[in-house]
């Protein structure tokens, strides 16, 4: 095949489908030979905008490559095959299916040309990732599961809208550079942020993630944050907003990744943390920066996906995942602590290992914009990125006071896949060239400087040393079975909350309504209606009588008007009155 | 879940062992004054002037993570520590 016929996410997705109906060897053979077959496919592709297909006046182009869409297909390409092998014992048709459309969808979306055909397989990221996280069959993964796919419809709705309005106002549905600006332009800004986990969007994340199976949480951590990372490095680089956004998504994390005690929960913080990294590079929006966010997203994929694939193994042979009920796995699984390690020192960018290829040039992108405030909070971020993912998740769980687990290690497909990516963070991270020559930019960037060395491994070192001398003196915290509150509580509790007022205040009016119209008024009315004519005298008389003060006479007088009504004998006078008296009234109504 | 019986005769393994734990610490510990030693004869090339001074990342490093852990236990901790069951409470 030389020209383009198929959009290039679009053989993942299709190969899913058999993957319902085998089984065993069949099945894991399958599932790591269709993503070989798309990776071929995509490698034939040319560069430019291919496959444009006229529909309702609107250009759809199903597979724009270029530099920036190739170097995110390469890599969902890598870790669709590494998680497919890490699955390789899943006999789960859902799982099966929905990983492999997922990859698909991710592929698909960083392919796109246009902004419908970039909804499409963003909706579709969306369906296949639920299925992730539900298969695990728990009450707590199906409500979550739940939660994720509602967020993510929201975020998607917002997205559509957005696409909607930018269409009308340009005529164009090209995905290209937009920038803030008009609303439609806010609203996919916001759209993205959903997927990209921006600060108090992004529960959803730390919600799923450490809830979906053990193998789903690899392919989750891969593709719904990046691919948003990629359509923000596409649609708006540059923009000034993102510099913060990705600070905080740098900082906060790591606080509460300190305090959690579900180790898949530290690594879901520690992904915001990273994707922070992204979004900064993005937003400054030099070469160097978007080089930097570009490769930091590559990186990130292999090393957290390393990590999620340690954490996970440890959850397959032993069941659980909370720092106080691990430790001392070292023993049990010496090959996983190994890897784990690996992990680790890439994610805190230990020179020779992948971080500190791809972190740094972030980090030197801000500073060469003089940008003081970014560049010291994101030198925080990764002294503190290093305290909980670096030390902490291989610490609780294969050393620190031992569990009493005894386990076998981790079986000899996940060992391959845990492996294949650990020798890839360290080729990275000591041959970095390779990696440079697929970034969107021209880049000569060294990371290999004495200083850069020396700096980083000082900063890491005394990071450790803060670690080792706070646990010895027994100031760190200690893990503590809990649920930390985090901004899902506006869904999961304040949602309740608020359904509990709306009940109470309607139910309450509907209550307070039914006591009165229903019950009370009848029944003063029906009491007043028995004696019309003399209910109307004895109040008319009490009334008089109130403001006359002439009160010894009321009895008598209130006794005979009920006298008269009760016998109907009304002295004609009275008759007269309320005759006059009405045709009076009739007469004035008549005149307005 | 594969979990094997604890075998009580089973040999000690590497950290069991509190001499080992004490000879990684003196490693370690050596490792880092070594470090910040460094900075005395080695000038760094940096884009910004307090990267250059005496055991800069140094301080910070440790600063930083002791910060963090601080605020993490004293501040963050009360303020969003739920029980377990948090959630599942109807």
């Amino acid at each position: 095949m030389t020209s383009a016929s198929l959009p290039p996410g679009l053989i993942m997705i299709l190969g899913a489908l058999p993957a319902f109906w085998l089984r065993g060897r069949v099945k894991g053979t399958w599932m790591l030979l269709v993503p070989v077959v798309s990776f071929a496919y995509l490698l034939t592709l040319p560069h430019g905008q291919l496959l444009t297909i006229p529909f309702m006046g609107i250009d759809l182009q199903l597979a724009r490559v270029d530099r920036l869409s190739l170097i995110f297909g390469y890599i969902f390409h890598l870790v669709a095959f590494i998680s497919n092998l890490y699955a390789w014992h899943v006999e789960d048709r859902s799982q099966n299916v929905a990983g492999l459309i997922y990859a698909g969808a991710a592929v698909g979306a960083v392919f796109a040309g246009d902004l419908f055909t970039l909804f499409v397989f963003w909706e579709l990221l969306t369906i296949s990732a639920s299925f992730l996280i539900l298969a695990r069959g728990t009450e707590r993964a199906l409500a979550s599961g739940f939660r994720y796919f509602m967020v993510h419809v929201a975020g998607g709705l917002c997205l559509l809208a957005g696409i909607l309005l930018h269409v009308h106002a340009t005529g164009s549905a090209a995905f290209n550079f937009i920038g803030l600006g008009t609303t439609g332009a806010l609203l996919i800004f916001i759209g993205f942020g959903v997927n990209c986990a921006w600060p108090f969007l992004h529960s959803w994340l730390t919600d799923s993630y450490p809830e979906a199976t053990v193998t789903g949480t690899i392919f989750l951590s891969a593709f719904t944050t990046k691919t948003a990372v990629y359509a923000l490095a596409r649609a708006f680089p540059g923009t000034e907003a993102l510099i913060w956004i990705g600070v905080a998504m740098a900082a906060f994390p790591i606080f509460y990744a300190v305090i959690e005690n579900d180790l898949r929960r530290v690594l879901a913080y520690s992904l915001i943390n990273q994707v922070g990294f992204m979004v900064v590079g993005i937003g400054i929006g030099t070469e160097l920066a978007i080089n930097g966010a570009v490769a930091h997203a590559f990186n990130d994929i292999l090393f957290k996906g390393l990590l999620f694939m340690t954490m996970g193994a440890v959850m397959y042979r032993t069941g659980k995942i909370n720092a106080t009920d691990l430790g001392g796995l070292y023993k049990s699984m010496p090959w996983t602590c190994g890897f784990c390690i690996v992990g680790a020192a890439s994610i805190s960018a230990f020179p020779l290992f992948s971080g500190f290829v791809s972190k740094s040039m972030v980090m030197e992108a801000a500073a060469h914009g003089d940008m003081r405030l970014v560049w010291f909070v994101l030198l925080f971020a990764s002294a503190g990125v290093f305290h909980h993912a670096g030390i902490k998740i291989p610490f609780f769980a294969f050393f620190s006071h031992d569990s009493g687990l005894r386990c076998k290690e981790a079986p000899r497909h996940m060992l391959l896949a845990m492996g294949l990516t650990a020798v890839l963070c360290v080729f990275i991270g000591s041959f970095p060239g390779y990696l440079y020559k697929l970034l969107p930019y021209a880049t000569d960037y060294q990371p290999y400087t004495a200083s850069h060395v020396i700096a980083q491994t000082q900063l890491l070192f005394f990071s450790a040393l803060a670690f080792t001398l706070l646990l010895l003196a027994g100031i760190y915290p200690p893990e503590i079975r809990s649920v930390n509150l985090d901004a899902d509580w506006v869904y999961r509790r304040g949602g309740v909350l608020v359904y509990r007022a709306c009940d109470r205040i309607f139910n309450g009016l509907n209550d307070w309504a039914n006591e009165i119209f229903g019950k009370r008024l009848p029944h003063v009315l029906a009491r007043f209606f028995e004696r019309p004519g003399g209910n109307v005298q004895k109040h008319v008389l009490r009334l008089a009588a109130e403001m006359s003060g002439d009160l010894p006479e009321l009895k008598k007088l209130e006794e005979d008007a009920e006298k008269r009504c009760r016998t109907g004998a009304y002295p004609i006078g009275l008759s007269v009155l309320l005759a006059v008296l009405f045709l009076g009234g009739m007469a004035v109504l008549y005149l307005i | 879940m594969d979990r094997e019986p604890i075998d009580i005769n089973e040999e000690l393994a590497v950290f069991d062992k509190p001499q080992n734990v004490k000879r990684l610490l003196i490693v370690f510990f050596t490792c880092v004054a070594l470090l910040l030693l460094v900075d005395l004869f080695y000038h760094r090339h940096t884009v910004f002037a307090w990267e250059g001074w005496f055991g800069f990342y140094c301080v910070f490093g440790f600063v930083a993570c002791v910060v963090l852990v601080i605020l993490a236990k004293y501040v963050l901790r009360p303020l969003v520590m739920r029980d377990e069951e948090y959630y599942d409470e109807r």
